[in-house]
């Protein structure tokens, strides 16, 4: 079984109308609950508006501490999902599932298989 | 016993390297393993061959060659056990010892699906598809796409990571899927086979070749999903394009127009075989677009001269192609059949209610040179300098410039009106 990483992401800016959120996050709920009953959950978290983000960079033997996210532009990771699936086809249909729910676009990203074991 | 000609060895090994591959890939689950296995084949087959004759089923002795070595080279390399233990059980379970090619499993329709994933850009899918299928080298398939040679390899070399890293299954997809993903295989296979027909530029060898191959390819398809009309209908649209190439270039290599062409210069046979499908689709009665646009081709096919096609039947099929793939393109070509039947006026009203801004047909050199067309039967000669002057403009191939260059001089002496 491999680990895909499926990360969404945010426009930055002020988040949908209470309404929409609403029915988002209850999709995002239904489908975490699916994907634990299907047994292809390993863990799965929202995150802070990328501007609550510090960067901490190497430099010179020291470290920098550095305010906002890493990097620049109009979309930042809002939260992801880490599944385990036997093939890409089977996480991409997750990740569909999750793109729909979310109505924004999905990273699906997979886990060296040596990582986290 | 006869000797070998030089050459045959690479000939059967090109011709046998798509089914090769596609086996070991399945028994090794790794695509460099099964490309290196297979080139270890080649090299035992240029040592042996010579004395001991070109083997009954060359399919068969190549992958059971290959495995073998494949598997030597995993016990060799293996510093780590359970490598070992898997050449061992490869090997206990390598029952595959034949000479019959019929015994040979086909695993091609799977390893196809994986170089077509959506998950890789098409040009990597295309790449892909005629190195590990058609058996071209990294070079050949670079120079067929005026690629350097390096950027091809690392192309290749990063595609078949993703594959293995990402976990891109080697799977015919299941019946949900089939008809997209079989979309996407066929579109791979017809991009291979323009990029050799519109002979834009680089080694006209190579691109000869191109065409050919993706024409293998669907005949490979086309035994393996022979329950798929629209893979009979690609062979079929590319049998019938492909009859005309000897009359598609004149003497002094400039592109000659369909209208304008030798017919006796076509090939009868490939004419004959692509109808022959063409009917049999019809029977089926599973319409799709490549089906639609092998029949237009074969209407044109049937007509001795340009004169003699029937136009009206060209037009109710490209009326049928835009309800299955209503594009712009598609009702620029219906315009042409209007313009045969209706008059140019009638053609020139179609083409300009297209919402040209909205698909960027401004850009398409067709859509200018059909306009130029259409204008000059109106005798709007300086409109259709114009227009021809923005086709030019826009074509990206020397060949189609040429021609349309010669076509704006022509108006100039007043020819063609």
């Amino acid at each position: 079984m491999k680990q895909y990483l499926l990360s969404v992401y945010q426009p930055d800016g002020p988040a949908p109308a209470p309404e929409l959120l609403q029915k988002i996050m209850r999709d995002v709920y239904a489908l975490r609950d699916e994907m634990r009953s299907a047994n292809v959950w390993v863990f799965s978290g929202g995150l802070h508006s990328a501007s609550s983000a510090t960067v901490l960079r190497p430099q010179e033997g020291e470290i920098l501490t550095i305010d906002g996210p890493f990097t620049e532009g109009k979309e930042h990771i809002g939260g992801f999902t880490i599944i385990k699936a036997p093939d890409l086809d089977e996480a991409l249909a997750w990740g569909r599932k999750l793109a729909r729910a979310t109505t924004l676009p999905i990273e699906v990203r997979p886990f060296r298989e040596d990582a986290g074991h | 016993m006869p000797p070998i000609p030089a050459g045959e060895i690479e000939h059967v090994f090109r011709a046998e390297y798509g089914r090769a591959v596609a086996v070991l890939v399945r028994t090794f689950g790794d695509i460099d393993t099964a490309e290196e296995a297979v080139q270890d084949a080649f090299t035992i087959a240029v040592e042996r061959w010579p004395s001991s004759g070109i083997p009954p089923s060359p399919a068969g002795w190549i992958i059971t060659t290959a495995r073998n070595r494949a598997i030597d080279r995993l016990r060799r390399e293996s510093s780590r056990r359970d490598r070992h233990a898997q050449a061992d059980f490869l090997q206990a379970n390598s029952n595959l010892e034949t000479d019959e090619e019929s015994d040979v499993p086909d695993e091609r329709l799977r390893l196809i699906f994986t170089c077509c994933h959506p998950a890789l850009a098409t040009s990597v899918q295309v790449a892909l598809t005629l190195r590990l299928l058609g058996g071209l080298t990294t070079a050949e398939i670079a120079r067929a796409f005026l690629t350097p040679d390096a950027t091809m390899a690392q192309r290749l070399v990063r595609a078949k990571a993703k594959i293995r890293d990402a976990g891109i299954p080697y799977r015919v997809p299941d019946a949900a899927e089939l008809p997209e993903r079989l979309r996407a295989v066929l579109a791979v296979i017809y991009l291979i086979f323009n990029e050799g027909y519109v002979a834009s530029s680089g080694d006209r060898l190579v691109r000869d070749d191109l065409s050919a191959e993706a024409i293998r390819l669907a005949r490979v398809l086309s035994d393996l999903m022979s329950g798929e009309p629209e893979v009979l209908g690609l062979l079929a649209l590319m049998l019938l394009i492909e009859s005309r190439r000897a009359a598609r270039v004149g003497p002094d290599g400039h592109l000659v127009l369909l209208a304008d062409q030798d017919r006796t210069r076509w090939s009868h046979t490939l004419i004959a075989e692509g109808q022959a499908i063409v009917r049999h689709c019809l029977r089926r009665n599973r319409p799709g677009p490549y089906q639609i646009q092998a029949a237009i081709n074969a209407v044109h096919s049937d007509a001795p001269t340009a004169a003699a096609t029937d136009w009206r039947q060209v037009l109710h099929l490209y009326d049928q192609l835009l309800i299955f793939a209503p594009s712009p393109i598609v009702a620029l070509n219906r315009a042409v059949a209007v313009a045969e039947l209706d008059g140019p006026a009638a053609a020139l009203e179609l083409v300009d209610a297209l919402e040209v801004d909205r698909y960027h047909l401004d850009r398409y050199h067709l859509f200018h040179a059909i306009r130029a067309d259409f204008l000059r039967r109106l005798g709007r000669r300086e409109d259709a300098a114009t227009e021809y002057a923005q086709a030019i403009e826009c074509s990206a191939n020397t060949a189609e410039r040429d021609f349309l260059r010669s076509k704006a001089e022509a108006l100039g002496h007043g020819g063609g009106v």
